[in-house]
């Protein structure tokens, strides 16, 4: 009985030292940033890492989730007669949800393992421990470069995926269905709203990129120095940044689409 | 030359969010309204405008050529005033009429202009005298339990539906004592 509440505290206070040591490592992260504008070549060389190469998926996703929407959307407005509200229903769902959280997913499972497995190397290979050593922080030269350039690369991204989805969605209901394409276009012209809708699905990606990175970067940072460590932080970075995201766009949707 | 073609390829993807947000913007959002091609503005007074909303489309025969811009009560006659604006390119006779009217059976309504036949058109400020409400459920739905029950009242044929707004109350009852049996 003892031993069980035993290690319930010790699984407490667990937690919480993990949870105070992210929130530390995250303001460091913060303090860092602005300096490696400074060296802006290296961010330039992570959004190209991070951001141009995650393009391939994001686009295929956006491409197949517009096509998709629209086609299921499709047969759920046809008995109402507003098949021409396709465009806003996919254009809605897509800048609103779909766009931030599927990119963010897909970013965490991109961009983020690759970030925690190369931090996590360099940490096995003490490369980090090297740089100390020669003067260099660590997290101004290697950090901080990677958070700006995932949190510039994920609004990017996300708007990239609801914009090839809604032309997915436009070739599927247009081209091979047969809606009006005026209706298409003017419904969905007449409805969304730049500030409330494309705006805020900006925040969101913003919020997601930062969450997605921080917590590539801290599991990275903090990974054990052995294989299987750092195969662990890859998959806790997995499991952290979507379960956070998840939670995250659920607080933020009902912040900003409560009154509306 | 390697750092060249990462810049490069960093601008190019950059671009492509560029482009993606103007044409999310443009195409997909309300931004072009804001700027698109010169409208005059048309008011005109509703007994009851039911459930149109500002930013509503103005039809006619169909083909969106406006936008509902404000509605307001006119505090004189008690009407509701729907202001809108509609495209320079689209001019209608001044003896035009306007109508609120639904798109599909449970879709949004929308102001639907029907032109007249008069040789002046309609100038920037005007108001169409001439407006048919917005069809009321609730009313038609009374005005069928009211003609039941003087059916049964005098076994004559129901009275022919009184006032234009009730224009479409065959087709409804027709539809609500379908569904009864």
């Amino acid at each position: 009985m003892i031993a069980l509440v035993n290690s319930l505290g010790q699984a407490t206070i667990r937690a919480f030292t993990a949870l105070g040591h992210a929130a530390y490592f995250f303001l460091d992260l913060l303090r860092y940033t602005p300096s490696s504008l400074r060296r802006f070549g290296l961010v330039v060389d992570q959004i190209h890492a991070i951001g141009y190469r995650s393009l391939t998926i994001i686009l295929a996703s956006g491409f197949a989730v517009g096509c998709v929407l629209a086609l299921q959307m499709y047969y759920a407005l046809v008995p109402f007669g507003a098949a021409e509200s396709l465009g806003l229903v996919v254009n809605l769902s897509l800048v609103r949800e779909l766009g931030p959280v599927v990119t963010a997913l897909l970013f965490a499972g991109r961009a983020g393992t690759a970030l925690t497995a190369e931090i996590g190397l360099m940490k096995a290979g003490e490369q980090l421990s090297a740089m100390e050593l020669m003067a260099v922080d660590p997290r101004s030269r290697v950090l901080a470069p990677r958070f700006l350039a995932g949190i510039v690369s994920m609004p990017i991204l996300a708007v990239l995926y609801s914009a090839i989805g809604i032309l997915g969605a436009w070739l599927i209901a247009v081209q091979l269905i047969g809606v009006d394409p005026a209706n298409f276009w003017s419904i969905m012209q007449s409805k969304v709203d730049v500030t409330r809708d494309i705006g805020n699905g900006i925040v969101k990606s913003f919020v997601f990129g930062v969450i997605c990175t921080g917590v590539a970067l801290y599991q990275g940072y903090e990974t054990q120095a052995t294989p299987e460590g750092v195969a662990y932080a890859t998959t806790r970075t997995v499991v952290f940044s979507s379960l956070a995201v998840l939670a995250m766009d659920f607080i933020l949707t009902a912040m900003m689409f409560s009154t509306s | 030359m390697a750092k060249k073609s990462t810049e490069t390829l960093v601008g190019v993807f950059v671009l492509l969010g560029i482009i993606a947000l103007a044409f999310l913007a443009l195409k997909a959002a309300n931004l072009a309204s804001f700027s698109a091609a010169k409208t005059y503005t048309v008011r005109a007074r509703f007994d009851n405008i039911g459930g149109l909303k500002k930013n509503a489309p103005v039809r006619s025969a169909g083909v969106s050529v406006g936008q509902v811009t404000s509605i307001t009560l006119d505090k004189n006659t008690y009407q509701g005033l729907v202001i809108m604006k509609i495209n320079e390119s689209v001019q209608f006779p001044v003896d035009s009429s306007a109508k609120i009217l639904t798109a599909g059976l449970l879709g949004d309504q929308y102001v639907g202009i029907e032109p007249g036949a008069d040789d002046k058109n309609l100038a920037n400020n005007d108001l169409i005298k001439q407006t048919q409400s917005a069809v009321v459920l609730e009313n038609l739905i009374g005005q069928l339990i009211f003609n039941k029950a003087a059916d049964a009242g005098s076994g004559s044929t129901p009275a022919p539906a009184p006032g234009p707004s009730l224009a479409p109350a065959p087709a409804a009852s027709a539809v609500v004592s379908g569904s009864k049996k």
